[in-house]
């Protein structure tokens, strides 16, 4: 089923790239109708950019190389790495009741479904349907998503829905006394293997504590500019195998055969 | 020959609704982005109901599908819904003023948000107001536009 709807997808690849045209051009136009001033003045500002990301890289380098031996003393598995490819915005569901973003990578550039999608900002979703040169992504906002997140302060695990409005996510279940405030960034933990650990999500906008009701309402904003980022990161996770690796430890002399890989990637999450 | 020409009228207004129907409109507007597909297939199912009929509005139904990345056949289905009606409709609709045209075109396309919202209330995304029926309400208000310049473009190519 779904191969047929991503053959079907590529009748109207075209389309949406048509679609998107005018866009584009009025992207070239800007940069070229822009006078010297102004790019200069860009230029500069990039330059100060580039100098500040530079030093905080090698700062980063270093506490990497720290990380690593903090560890492999306690015995700690590595942190994975993770590949980013850069890719494009090219449309935009138009049923409302969706918020699902069209993207110009597809099967043919190696993406896949349930891959996370990034912005500068943080986390903006995931892929749900892959076609051969175009894929589709849900936002964090749609109302059948869900994330799982961490308080980035303490450390407070709990899951952010989206409720169909661009510009919030709620978060679930929080007990009346959980440690979280205002102002709180929310970073994904990395639970369920769909999302990357540690990028940011959401901060935390308004809390509730209503002694009538049985937990608080808490509610965020995404830190992703969900509605703005044209300049998109695929990130490419390794396969969820490799996280959690399933080998049978023989118990006092007892023969155990090794068991085929039983653990097999979760489809579920978030659709 | 004349015949030949006349499909490709009928197919680049289908594929010109298409493009109007995922044009990026800003976030406030989102709702009232009239359903321009089914206005266009009502046009041309009360214009020719002997070319364009349910064939037409399942494979039209099938690509809108494809561009809302909703469930397949939900499109095919409210959009079959809607020619069949129609289809029973369309020697009274003629008959009808512009202002009564638009305000059957009003239910029309309002049964085919029923539809979307039903479906959608199935899938967990209900909308929580009565605003999933504002499309309607626009492409009531586009209907009279839209109705002349497609006569126009029917008369001048004369697709019949």
């Amino acid at each position: 089923m779904h191969q047929t709807r991503s053959y079907l997808s590529l009748l109207i690849t075209p389309l949406q790239w048509l679609v998107d045209t005018p866009a584009q051009v009025a992207d070239e136009l800007s940069d070229v109708l822009v006078d010297r001033s102004q790019l200069t003045d860009e230029n500069r500002r990039l330059r100060q950019e580039a100098l500040l990301l530079k030093q905080r890289v090698l700062q980063v380098s270093a506490l990497t190389a720290e990380n690593v031996r903090l560890r492999e003393l306690l015995n700690g598995r590595q942190r994975l790495e993770q590949d980013v490819f850069l890719t494009e915005l090219i449309g935009v569901n138009p049923d409302p009741f969706q918020h699902q973003i069209i993207l110009n990578r597809g099967s043919e550039d190696h993406a896949y479904v349930g891959q996370a999608v990034l912005d500068s900002g943080g986390i903006m979703g995931q892929v749900v349907e892959v076609s051969h040169y175009t894929s589709r992504a849900m936002l964090i906002t749609d109302s059948r998503h869900a994330i799982p997140v961490e308080v980035n302060r303490n450390g407070f695990r709990s899951i952010a829905l989206g409720n169909g409005s661009v510009n919030q996510l709620e978060l679930v279940h929080i007990p009346d006394t959980a440690d979280i405030r205002e102002g709180d960034l929310l970073v994904s933990s990395g639970l369920g293997g769909r999302f990357p650990r540690g990028y940011p999500v959401a901060k935390v906008v308004s809390v509730q504590r209503d002694p009538g009701e049985p937990f608080a309402l808490v509610k965020a904003q995404p830190s992703a500019m969900l509605n703005k980022s044209r300049h998109i990161l695929l990130v490419d996770m390794p396969p969820q195998a490799d996280v959690l690796p399933v080998t049978p430890v023989p118990v006092h002399g007892e023969k155990v055969k090794p068991k085929p890989e039983e653990f097999e990637s979760p489809e579920s999450a978030g659709e | 020959m004349n015949n030949q020409g006349g499909g490709s009228i009928i197919l680049g207004t289908f594929l010109l609704g298409y493009i109007l129907s995922q044009m990026p409109l800003p976030q406030f507007a989102e709702w009232f982005r009239p359903e321009w597909v089914a206005m266009i297939l009502i046009y041309w199912v009360m214009a020719l109901p002997e070319r364009v009929g349910l064939g037409t509005a399942a494979v039209v139904g099938l690509g809108l599908d494809l561009i809302k990345g909703s469930p397949m056949g939900l499109n095919v289905l409210s959009l079959l819904i809607i020619a069949y009606l129609t289809l029973l409709l369309y020697k009274r609709l003629r008959m009808f003023p512009l202002i009564q045209q638009a305000i059957m075109v009003m239910v029309l396309v309002g049964i085919n948000q029923l539809i979307f919202n039903w479906v959608h209330s199935l899938m967990g995304t209900r909308s929580d107001s009565l605003i999933f029926l504002l499309p309607a309400v626009m492409s009531a208000i586009l209907w009279p536009w839209l109705f002349i310049v497609l006569r126009g473009l029917r008369r001048a190519f004369r697709v019949s």
